[in-house]
């Protein structure tokens, strides 16, 4: 049996009203009132495509063997890098193996799905086993644009393998056509789209029908054998129609969560299927067709080990774990529509040197230690002589991962000189419970809300951004646990 | 069997500019300018300096690296000239440096000399940059000095079970205390008094420090021409001798930056140089024998946190003795009698030497009335360089003959 093993969800802790969004820029463009209703999932400031879809492969990955892992396949249309293997970053992000495959899914929104089938096709070929999908997108539209208010970032991940399977994979059909009604050109910062009545009319009219109907002939199935149905299509009148045109009852249809996160890209009906097998049961069965450049059709069917992964954060745990970005300025900081001045201090100029990446990327990329033999002490970075004074041990290390370990605030502070584009820079010296220090950046938290002893949790950042070599540099950072379990 | 330097080596002269913003002056400027006061209060020509120690740190927006700056600028006649770096302990390095080579009986007379040109940097706050390496840059926190040190005040408020507002009080205390000392004194940078109500509503630097909280970051250099106990005597017939009494180094093992055995709350490398700079002068009772300090308040929660660190306020229980008045300069231990770093300033390579300056000139009672120590016998100096997980203490205790 070939599936979905696990699932793993992330959304950005902050949410920017889509009303906010309407009274800085609604006098441009006031027909996009019709678009600001609820709010949409921002990726802070220090997040991007590939640190979301590193934060939702390492929920999948819960409880999981990762050495088990024999591929990664990313799927995005806002990767970082052009050149460079995003899902190389995200590979060792999440403490695979190096002797894996690993591929980037890119160009059009339905590179999640079409990465989702190749994994499973492929697994399906026995060649390979167990091979992660994640997919993520932070799209931009241009202050003022309708895209602005509908698009939002999240990621999702699945883990597809041939045992313990969660969700069985039924089947797909595909159609490819050049439809264009949204495009990024190669240097394009923001979407461009062609006109709403073409896209509603021609384009999710034509190819949800085609590409739904065209997997129920092929596997002789009914629109009444499914329990839900996922497909991205925000304009809500159009849904309407497709769902009566199609015989989607209200209650099989899976909520595209546009007024919780919005339009996720490449990401978002993965997004919404994760979402569904929260609440699935065994013996559903699931739908999900993607839409853009044509349409992937998938189907798969709940398995009594549904409940086996129940339990992770996912998209659910997300949602509720939100904060209000109430500032619309500050978003347009963040995602670099806005130059903000961060001093004179911040204009030091620092080189990324990939020699030096490459023979610590273990550290700085998978946040990987060393354990010392002799007396057990982990340690971070990873040293050669034992720090622990008793010991003094001399090579006697054996690597030590500290990615998926929790930490405790030892002392903390919010650093108003820090050039930062989110002041205070907070940081603080972190104890992991299993022994080892480190002193971390703190994300997604406010000074006030601190304390020492607060439990942490890891996650994977954008360190830094040199705009002069269009560099993301990556490393690790603390995040407050909202929860003790 | 080593014997310390106790008694090994005599001041012989020194100097000290004017801290402060010095827009007008170069480092090579500043260098002279030290390097005249010193070379006269030691009444020697230049000629007879037979090798010289320089210490600098940030050599990014300095005078570079090596020590061709300084023999470049005092025209030095081709004797031995080295550079020394060890962060805030710079200046201490290159003092040390001279003192050992004079006590190994390599040379009769030699000059350290400490500076820093910060003010070149177009921001405030002290130098950023790849002080600490390519690594450091890549994964370390978005960190600045006094983020740093404003995390021994929450790791310390949980420690001792102090609230942040009485400790908030106390290091107010300190600044204002330094204030007071930096006033009097016309080659300090920052020479305003202060209150404890305008320090506390200062807007912060990094939590829980105001700006009030914070030293001058200050161009300035200082420098000593030191000799043997000998020599100074057969030079300075109608004067005292001031000797070095003890010059300790610790730094940090790693310990505190990746083993779970440090509470943040103090700086181990403090306790041990000063313990070990003890029993090299012979000290059974700091808190009664020293005469006065000049301790690394490059925040105002450092000064509070080494004030036990030095052996002279209990384990957590420094709050009481600052807020008694102990540690002002009517109190039983004066601490930075002549501002500190405060209210001097703090150009980084300067600062060791400056300190010791501050100590001489007292037990020389060179000083006006209003900021003189009474019968002061012992100075300490105090240098920590780096950050409290990681760093290096240099404690100096110099005293009259």
């Amino acid at each position: 049996m070939v599936g979905i093993c696990s699932y793993g969800g992330y959304v950005p802790r902050y949410r920017l009203n889509r009303g906010l969004i309407f009274k800085s820029m609604g006098w441009m463009n006031p027909a996009t009132l019709g678009n600001s209703k609820g709010e949409k999932a921002v990726a802070n400031f220090d997040e991007d495509s590939i640190t979301m879809a590193v934060a939702a492969g390492i929920d999948a990955l819960r409880g999981m063997e990762r050495s088990e892992v024999e591929g990664v396949y990313f799927a995005s249309t806002s990767m970082p890098y052009k050149e460079r293997l995003n899902a190389g970053i995200v590979t060792a992000a999440l403490g695979l193996n190096d002797h894996i495959r690993a591929a980037d899914f890119s160009g059009g929104l339905k590179a999640g799905t079409s990465a989702l089938v190749s994994a499973l096709e492929g697994v399906e070929s026995k060649r390979v086993n167990k091979i992660i999908v994640c997919s993520s997108d932070c799209r931009l539209g241009k202050p003022g644009s309708p895209q602005e208010m509908i698009f939002g970032d999240a990621a999702a991940s699945l883990l597809i393998g041939n045992e313990n399977v969660i969700a069985e994979y039924g089947g797909s059909y595909s159609t490819t056509y050049d439809f264009v009604d949204h495009y990024r050109g190669g240097s394009a910062k923001y979407d461009r789209q062609w006109e709403d009545r073409w896209i509603r009319d021609l384009g999710y009219d034509q190819f949800i029908p085609e590409g739904i109907k065209g997997l129920l002939a092929k596997y002789q199935m009914r629109i009444t054998d499914f329990s839900k149905v996922i497909y991205p299509c925000h304009y809500s009148a159009e849904r309407k129609k497709i769902n009566k045109m199609l015989g989607i009852r209200p209650e099989i249809e899976q909520n595209i969560l546009q007024a919780e996160i919005g339009e996720t890209g490449a990401s978002h009906p993965l997004v919404m299927l994760v979402h569904a097998l929260e609440q699935a049961k065994p013996g559903d069965n699931i739908l999900v067709v993607s839409f853009g450049s044509g349409c992937d059709a998938l189907y798969f069917r709940v398995t009594e080990q549904i409940e086996r992964v129940k339990g992770r954060n996912g998209i659910a745990g997300c949602l509720v774990n939100r904060a209000d970005l109430d500032n619309y300025n500050k978003y347009l900081v963040w995602r670099d529509i806005l130059p903000g001045e961060v001093g004179l201090r911040g204009e030091e100029d620092l080189w990324t040197r990939w020699s030096m990446l490459w023979r610590r990327r273990k550290f700085i990329l998978g946040l990987w230690g060393t354990k010392c033999k002799k007396c057990g002490t982990p340690q971070l970075p990873p040293q050669r002589i034992c720090v622990n004074p008793e010991c003094k041990g001399i090579d006697e290390m054996e690597e030590y991962c500290f990615s998926d370990k929790t930490g405790r605030i030892a002392s903390y502070t919010g650093d108003m000189l820090a050039p930062s584009l989110n002041p205070p820079a907070i940081y603080g010296q972190i104890e992991f419970e299993e022994g080892g220090k480190f002193m971390f950046d703190l994300a997604d938290c406010n000074l006030n809300d601190l304390a020492t002893g607060m439990p942490v949790s890891m996650s994977f950042r954008r360190k830094y951004f040199d705009q002069k070599r269009d560099i993301s540099g990556y490393f690790w950072k603390a995040v407050p646990m909202k929860e003790v379990e | 069997m080593a014997s310390g330097i106790r008694d090994k080596v005599a001041i012989l002269g020194m100097g000290c500019t004017k801290f402060g913003e010095r827009w007008e002056s170069s480092a090579e400027d500043l260098m002279v300018e030290a390097f005249k006061e010193c070379l006269m209060d030691a009444g020697i020509e230049r000629k007879e300096i037979e090798a010289a120690y320089v210490g600098t740190h940030y050599d990014e927006v300095n005078v570079g690296k090596g020590s061709t700056p300084l023999a470049l600028a005092l025209k030095l006649p081709y004797i031995p000239v080295t550079r020394t770096e060890n962060f805030c302990a710079t200046a201490t390095e290159a003092f040390r440096a001279a003192c050992y080579s004079i006590a190994a009986g390599a040379y009769d007379i030699v000059l350290a000399l400490g500076v820093e040109k910060l003010k070149d940097t177009g921001y405030g706050g002290l130098p950023g940059g790849g002080a600490r390496g390519i690594e450091f840059f890549m994964t370390a926190p978005n960190l600045t000095a006094p983020g740093g040190f404003a995390q021994l005040a929450t790791a310390y408020s949980a420690r001792w079970g102090l609230p942040m507002d009485k400790l908030k009080h106390a290091i107010a205390h300190i600044s204002v205390k330094s204030h007071a000392n930096g006033s009097l004194n016309p080659r300090a940078h920052l020479r305003n008094v202060v209150s404890e109500e305008e320090v506390i509503a200062a807007p912060l630097v990094a939590y829980p420090l105001g700006l009030y909280d914070c030293c001058g970051v200050s161009d300035g250099a200082a420098a000593a021409i030191l000799t043997t106990p000998d020599i100074a005597r057969s030079l300075k017939k109608n004067q005292d001798l001031v000797l070095v009494k003890a010059l300790q180094i610790s730094v940090s093992s790693g310990e505190e930056t990746m083993f779970n055995n440090w509470d943040g709350a103090h700086v181990v490398t403090t306790r041990i140089a000063s313990a070990r700079a003890y029993e090299e002068a012979g000290i059974k009772d700091p808190r009664k024998e020293i005469s006065m300090m000049e301790a690394h308040d490059c925040f105002s929660i450092t000064e509070f946190v080494t004030m036990e660190d030095l052996h002279i306020s209990p384990k957590g229980g420094a709050y009481d003795d600052v807020m008694s008045g102990f540690y002002d300069l009517d109190g039983q231990l004066p601490c930075q009698v002549d501002g500190g770093l405060k209210c001097f300033g703090h150009p980084i390579g300067a600062s060791g030497l400056r300190m010791i300056y501050a100590m001489y000139e007292q037990l020389l009672e060179r000083v006006p009335g209003k900021r003189k120590i009474k019968n002061a016998r012992i100075g300490l100096t105090h240098n920590l360089g780096g950050l409290p997980d990681a760093n290096v203490v240099a404690i100096t205790l110099i005293g009259r003959e």
